[in-house]
């Protein structure tokens, strides 16, 4: 799976959840709670969703590192990789 | 003690067959149901009650996604009452405003829908969702209310069975008189028809009405009738102290001159009219009214067997010898939108005050002569000056309430 299979996985996620954003816009260097609407109940949606969608566990220790879209690529794609 | 006199000055509804409160009058004056077929989770298609406002109309899509039905209505509902009010929500003190919600119940379609997923996901109880606590809190409803409108008074929901719209009211009037609050947002709201285990609880009960054309899955007071239509809901109003309210030339729509509650301690769910017809009593006797200065009586009338029975015999017993007192009720059109129903039959009578009409029952093809009472409306409105209204809404486990509303002459 690419970075951007990845990227598109969450982006779909992100989509489900900020529902009044527009996710088109996404920087994927900047805080995603800097750009969209987010806050602490939305990212235990992400995680929530991850493992609903696609059995990707995110340990609660690491939620910082879900903190740009380029963080959650990097930090997720050897999860993805290793479900393959 | 003269006690501050307490009135009504907004109206904001959500109905099966009206978006506000125009369109609610409407279809009552001109036969127009708001019972549909509709698909329930493990138990097929039966009718329901179901709305059609706009949910992002005073919501975002996200908060909606993260809250419940309930909410949903009781945002759309408070929102349209404010509006309705022309209250200046910039300027006045928001610690000051409470908002007290009636419910039969709730939790149960949020928890539904956690344990259906629950069985889709394998068990895997780490999947249970974290929205599930906030949503599932018996205070959700008002709480996702004052969150949405940054109101930041006592608010929280008033558990009352079906007698809780009228509950709503109550306890607003109360905390006005008070001092505790100065304006406030009450009546009921129903999210129910969103859960099939209300469905198979009154199937079970022999209650749960039906028939090949859902506008007439309930009859209540009818000879053929079978049970009742699920209904969801809302009707919330703004109250004020009526000096607050000529203060800022507010349009009144009733003053509250009645109450009364109080329970059969008889049982779980059939009615006991000895009591029915003592809380009605009680509240024209605190308004000061006789029965024949009554001029419309709403009533419960779910449409199951013996409820109805029972409601007619109390209704006959206090209202019999009036000579002037009209009776309806109103889930015939609607159904049972449950914690709802109080405030938002009483919705349904309030412009007769202006437009002086009497809206008829509906469905009654062959009234039960057990259920006939002098003054009951059936087939088209009736033309009446109509000056008091009293509310009934009766719940499980033997809750009774009566509301008296008068209209306001300066």
């Amino acid at each position: 799976m690419t970075a951007t299979d990845v990227r598109t996985k969450v982006l779909d996620i992100i989509a489900d959840i900020a529902l009044d954003d527009d996710v088109t816009t996404i920087d994927d260097s900047v805080s995603l709670r800097e750009q969209l609407d987010l806050d602490s109940m939305d990212f235990l949606d992400i995680v929530m969703e991850l493992k609903k969608r696609h059995k990707v566990e995110v340990p609660q220790e690491d939620y910082p590192k879900l903190a740009t879209m380029q963080s959650c690529v990097d930090y997720l794609s050897p999860k993805f990789q290793a479900l393959a | 003690m003269t006690l501050p006199r307490i009135v009504i000055t907004g109206v904001g509804i959500a109905a099966p067959n009206g978006n506000n409160l125009e369109e609610f009058r409407h279809s009552l004056l001109n036969g127009k149901s708001g019972l549909t077929f509709t698909e329930v989770r493990h138990m097929g298609t039966w009718a329901a009650g179901l709305c059609t406002f706009d949910e992002t109309k005073h919501q975002n899509r996200k908060m909606r996604k993260r809250g419940t039905r309930a909410g949903a209505i009781s945002i759309y509902c408070a929102s349209e009452a404010i509006a309705d009010s022309k209250l200046d929500f910039t300027t006045i003190d928001k610690d000051r405003v409470g908002i007290y919600i009636g419910i039969t119940e709730h939790g149960n379609v949020e928890t539904e829908n956690e344990i259906h997923e629950l069985y889709q996901n394998n068990l895997d109880t780490d999947l249970w969702s974290h929205h599930h606590n906030p949503r599932t809190v018996a205070n959700n409803a008002a709480g996702e209310t004052s969150l949405a409108l940054g109101i930041t008074g006592p608010a929280y929901t008033i558990g009352a069975a079906c007698a809780a719209g009228n509950m709503g009211l109550i306890h607003a009037l109360q905390m006005l008189r008070l001092g505790e609050i100065d304006q406030a947002i009450a009546g009921g709201v129903s999210e129910s028809p969103q859960t099939f285990g209300i469905y198979a609880a009154f199937k079970a009960q022999g209650a749960l009405g039906h028939d090949e054309d859902a506008t007439k899955a309930t009859k209540p007071l009818d000879k053929k009738r079978n049970g009742i239509a699920i209904a969801e809901g809302g009707a919330l109003y703004t109250l004020e102290r009526l000096d607050d309210a000529k203060a800022r030339g507010a349009k009144i729509y009733g003053e509250i001159v009645g109450y009364h509650v109080n329970s059969d301690a008889t049982d779980f769910v059939l009615p006991n009219p000895t009591r029915q017809a003592q809380c009605m009593g009680k509240a024209m006797k605190m308004a000061g009214l006789g029965p024949d200065e009554i001029d419309i009586v709403n009533m419960h009338a779910t449409g199951t067997n013996a409820g109805d029975v029972q409601e007619c015999q109390a209704v006959r017993e206090v209202f019999g010898q009036s000579q002037n007192t009209l009776i309806n009720a109103t889930k015939g059109f609607i159904g049972h939108a449950m914690g709802a129903a109080g405030a938002l039959e009483l919705a349904g009578n309030l412009p007769a005050f202006e437009d002086g009409f009497v809206h008829p029952c509906h469905n009654i093809t062959e009234l039960d002569p057990e259920c006939a009472i002098n003054g009951l409306v059936i087939g088209e409105p009736v033309k009446k000056n109509v000056r008091v209204i009293l509310n009934n809404s009766f719940g499980m486990l033997g809750i009774n309430s009566s509301l008296i509303i008068k209209k306001f002459e300066s």
